[in-house]
């Protein structure tokens, strides 16, 4: 099933340097060289994105790759140089100041890295923050920002201020702001790059409970590739401002555009990655353990594969696709596919 | 010889010896060819600007006139904007609200009685930090009552309640409008570098003539002078609210505007309560200053007693300004370190108990002091004066230790002020603009070295060179004596924390003392001359020095001395080739800093007899030359920026090669 486009980004560029703007409508499409020669900077080069309802679309890259300031461009927190984003169908960039910051206050919600919490603030009152600046009265916007506090866990601390909670509670109240307007399209800048990896291990999984909760569109920011394989539903490779490939986590797996995107994907534990679905081989007896379905990772499934002398049928829509092997699992495992 | 020329040291040795040869020879050179112009900048060659600039002034007062009005209507309406709330304060706290004039006049309601004022203070004391706080407030307008300095006190406090708020506000809005528009900040850049190095007395005489004597004036000399510094850390706090907060806001769909206050502004506040803490501070010294244009209260009650040569009765002002200092200083501090706490729940009377007790007492005490007068005002009978007894120990001081004080204030003066005089004032103007362009070339570009050229032709050619030798000879000896003490004490601060908290507790006090004060002791002690303003800047800007020392060597990374200590350096070699070096550019600010303020305090010690600009300045002020005032005054600012630049850069010279 296609599902539709909420947004999309066509041939966004930002120069930084010395006459920026006028730079490229002389030289449409320059190359790194071009542009060191005339001593720019490409933070982000002819981006091509298209962000489908409902996904969790994740940008990833290292530390000054381009990808925060692509989803600053995304969002127009940044003035692209060129190119055009659509937004419902409707371009970005050719919004006036007003519409933007309508659009902001309804439809879009941000995280940042460092939680960017007023310090003057409650938790109540910053999650209500984005309320208030609308005008919605007190009472109204402190009921919503209740439900959201919930939502993240923060019960029973709504008037704490910020310095009193640690760096993953803050960043719920982060979460918490982002979502109390319900935004159709939420930006993640970096969420839990700030944190210790055993609160952003359980940072992840909260993510994904209210996803699962949500079904927001998602446009998420990491640096981190395990980060990015475990949530996405699909995951956009920058380096130097060009992104060098858009794809699901498997597909980047198993077919790295670049040898770069292979540098990546070398250490990744392939069987938390891989389906049944795409190892699957064609049938070559009758005799089957049981049935497995074509999305069910790898790494789910081996116990019970491995333990077994006969194939397991692969499932799709009701109907088998092929088999697996207790070889095919092993193989997956020890990296030989 | 090579090593020497290597390091740049020869050009240095050069100017030097150059210098020393024309100062001591000038003399003999005029006389051999008859030269005068050597050593006195030709008379006909002079600007003459301070004439044409009080021509201007007068013009401007007498008829100057825009469409609808006239300038003299817009300064009587400026003052009458700031006349009103002032009456209103000195009403509020000295005079009582009254209706109907001079005989006929009948007192609606008393002004706040002296326990209601303490216990306010308290309370906002209370309310800023804890009940330490509070009980220290409390106890300085204590002291106010019982010295008997309460009534000239309560006049200061009346002046900084309109200033304050003022220096604040217009400060806060200048700062925001050049955090938003660039051409505001680039314009504002050198008139607040100006406003800060014009000594204080130059601008008093153009005040003096657009308001005339008396609070306003003196008023608006505050504001300008308390002002720069609010705008300064007001575009600098502004600027350094993190990128992320704002672009918070802007997701959150906030307008310029909400940007500006519900974003910007909130998250700055802490860092602009330390611009409030300065202006109250620097309105505080300035308000005594300007009790010679008509202020009144403590400095004017100092004023009066240095002139009548009352030691007990100035020393007793004296102490009271310190005090207030004292107050006004460590509660504004707490308010810049609030943290935001949970508010109180409950009905109103709850929620706000300290303004609710504290109102309770103004009304209980309002109306207990229209049948007990001891309540409403503190009764002359309790209180007590130090005056005789500050006196008296002033006079067995000089009498037990006249000889050594002299004893110590010839030797300087023979073997350190003098022989300095003498070179300073030997160089001949000419060669003088030379060698400070050439200084200027050498540690800042062709740019400053032709600033400094500039500037300096500005004085020879203003007829003001021999006295801006004597500042600048009085100001270089003060600098070096202060940093000669001011280094050490800052490495013995930094070495052995237990001491620096006392030296640094004692600096922040210092500095906390209004520049008046420091005139008192050293003029009782050494009566007046050279010797007498040197010690008083001397301490005036001693503190700097000691703390740029201080915070210069504790800022060494922990790994480098870690780093020494494993190749085995002993204690004296790490603080002598690790933390010294590294330290060089701290060491250049707190200079930069110690000049600054000597150069401002040598202006003042005008009123001990010096022979310099700043006398020149003053003397303009008690004739109300204002041209002559503001051209001797925009010399000690020409002096103040070319310091202030050669210092900067080359303490930037020491960072880069450092790598800092």
């Amino acid at each position: 099933m296609k599902k539709t486009t909420l947004l999309e980004c066509r041939d966004v560029w930002k120069l930084y340097g010395p006459a920026a703007d006028g730079y490229l409508s002389q030289n449409p499409s320059p190359d790194s060289n071009d542009l060191k020669k005339a001593g720019l900077i490409g933070a982000v080069r002819a981006a091509n994105v298209e962000i489908r309802q409902g996904e969790i679309f994740v940008i990833m890259g290292l530390s000054g790759s381009g990808k925060s300031t692509l989803v600053r461009c995304l969002s127009r927190l940044v003035e692209s140089t060129a190119g055009e984003i659509f937004f419902e169908g409707k371009n970005l960039l050719d919004m006036s100041a007003e519409e933007l910051i309508e659009i902001r206050r309804t439809k879009m919600g941000m995280v940042f890295q460092q939680f960017a919490l007023l310090p003057h603030l409650t938790v109540l009152e910053n999650t209500a923050f984005p309320l208030d600046v609308q005008g919605v009265d007190r009472t109204t916007r402190e009921a919503r920002a209740r439900e959201v506090i919930e939502l993240v866990g923060l019960k029973g601390r709504e008037n704490y201020y910020p310095r009193e909670l640690s760096g993953g509670q803050q960043q719920r109240v982060g979460i918490a702001r982002s979502l109390v307007v319900e935004p159709d399209l939420w930006f993640l800048d970096e969420p839990f790059s700030a944190l210790d990896p055993l609160i952003r291990r359980e940072m992840q999984d909260e993510f994904m409970r209210l996803q699962n909760m949500l079904h927001k569109t998602i446009v998420f920011i990491t640096h981190d590739f395990d980060e990015a394989i475990r949530l996405a539903d699909r995951i956009a490779v920058m380096k130097d401002g060009a992104i060098q490939q858009i794809a699901t986590p498997e597909e980047l797996v198993l077919n790295p555009a670049t040898e770069y995107v292979a540098e990546f994907t070398r250490h990744v534990s392939r069987s938390k990655v891989i389906t049944a679905g795409s190892v699957a081989t064609p049938l070559s007896g009758d005799s089957f353990a049981g049935s497995v379905q074509h999305n069910d990772l790898i790494d789910s499934i081996a116990d019970q594969v491995e333990s077994s002398e006969t194939p397991f049928q692969v499932m799709q829509d009701g109907e088998v696709i092929g088999q697996i092997t207790r070889q095919t699992v092993v193989d997956v495992l020890v990296g030989r596919r | 010889m090579r090593r020497l020329a290597k390091s740049g040291y020869v050009f240095w040795i050069a100017l030097f010896a150059i210098t020393w040869a024309l100062s001591t020879f000038s003399f003999a050179l005029y006389k051999a060819l008859d030269a005068r112009w050597i050593i006195r900048f030709p008379k006909q060659w002079q600007l003459e600007l301070d004439g044409k600039i009080s021509t201007f002034l007068d013009w401007l007062v007498e008829s100057a006139g825009f469409y609808f009005f006239s300038f003299r209507d817009l300064t009587r309406a400026i003052a009458a904007v700031i006349e009103a709330p002032y009456q209103f304060f000195r009403n509020l706290l000295i005079e009582g609200f009254s209706s109907g004039i001079g005989e006929t006049a009948t007192q609606i309601l008393p002004s706040l009685s002296w326990i209601a004022v303490i216990v306010c203070v308290t309370a906002i004391g209370r309310y800023a930090r804890n009940w330490k706080l509070a009980g220290l407030v409390g106890a300085c307008f204590l002291y106010l009552a019982v010295f008997g300095q309460w009534e000239s006190a309560m006049i200061t406090l009346a002046s900084i309640l309109i200033a304050v708020p003022i220096g604040v506000v217009g400060g806060g809005f200048l700062g925001i409008a050049a955090y938003r528009f660039e051409w505001v900040n680039r314009a504002l850049r050198p008139i607040l570098d100006l406003m800060q190095t014009v000594p204080v007395f130059a601008y008093l005489v153009p005040i003096l003539i657009l308001f005339g004597f008396g609070p306003v004036a003196a008023l608006v000399a505050t504001v300008i002078y308390a002002m720069p510094p609010m705008v300064r850390i007001t575009i600098i706090s502004l600027q350094s609210v993190p990128d992320e907060l704002l672009e918070a806001g802007r997701m959150a769909g906030c307008t310029q505007r909400q940007i500006m206050w519900k974003v910007l502004v909130p998250s700055a506040t802490p860092t602009l309560m330390v611009g409030v803490n300065q202006v109250i501070m620097l309105s505080l010294n300035m308000v005594i200053i300007a009790s010679m244009i008509g202020a009144g209260g403590l400095g004017f009650d100092v004023l009066a007693s240095l002139r009548r040569l009352d030691i007990g009765g100035g020393i007793e002002a004296g102490l009271a300004i310190v005090v207030m200092a004292i107050a006004l200083d460590r509660a504004s501090q707490a308010f810049a370190e609030r943290k935001y706490q949970a508010a109180l729940t409950g009905n109103f009377f709850q929620r706000h108990p300290l303004a609710v007790s504290a109102l309770l007492v103004v009304l209980g005490t309002s109306a207990l002091g229209v049948v007990i007068p001891a309540i409403q005002t503190y009764p002359d009978s309790w209180s007590v004066t130090t005056g005789p007894f500050w006196t008296d120990a002033m006079k067995w001081v000089n009498i037990n230790f006249f000889d050594a004080f002299e004893a110590i204030k010839v030797v300087i003066l023979q073997w350190l002020l003098l022989p300095v005089k003498g070179f300073f004032s030997g160089i001949p103007w000419a060669w003088g603009i030379i060698a400070m362009g050439l200084i200027g070339w050498r540690v800042g570009g062709w740019t400053l070295g032709l600033m400094a050229v500039l500037m300096m032709a500005f004085i020879a050619a203003s007829g003001l060179w021999a006295k801006a030798m004597v500042t600048i000879y009085l100001c270089g000896v003060s600098v070096f004596i202060a940093t000669v003490i001011g280094i050490p004490l800052g490495i013995w601060a930094a070495e052995k924390p237990r001491a620096g908290k006392i030296i640094l507790g004692f600096m922040d006090t210092l500095q906390t003392l209004p520049s008046f004060v420091y005139l008192i002791p050293v003029i009782m002690l050494f009566r007046v001359g050279d010797f007498s303003a040197m010690i008083a800047v001397v301490l005036y800007a001693l503190a700097p020095a000691v703390r740029y020392a201080a915070h210069g060597l504790r800022e060494v990374p922990e790994q480098i001395i870690e780093a020494g200590l494993m190749a085995g350096c002993t204690p004296r070699q790490i603080l002598r080739r690790i933390k010294l070096p590294l330290a060089t550019p701290h060491l250049l600010l707190g200079l930069n800093q110690t000049t600054m303020l000597a150069l401002s305090m040598l202006v003042i010690t005008a009123l001990v007899g010096t022979r310099d600009l700043g006398q020149e300045v003053y003397i303009a002020l008690t004739k109300a030359n204002a041209g002559a005032g503001i051209v001797a005054g925009l010399s000690v600012a020409f002096i103040a920026i070319i310091a202030d630049r050669v210092v900067n850069a080359l303490a930037e010279k020491q960072r880069k090669r450092l790598g800092l």
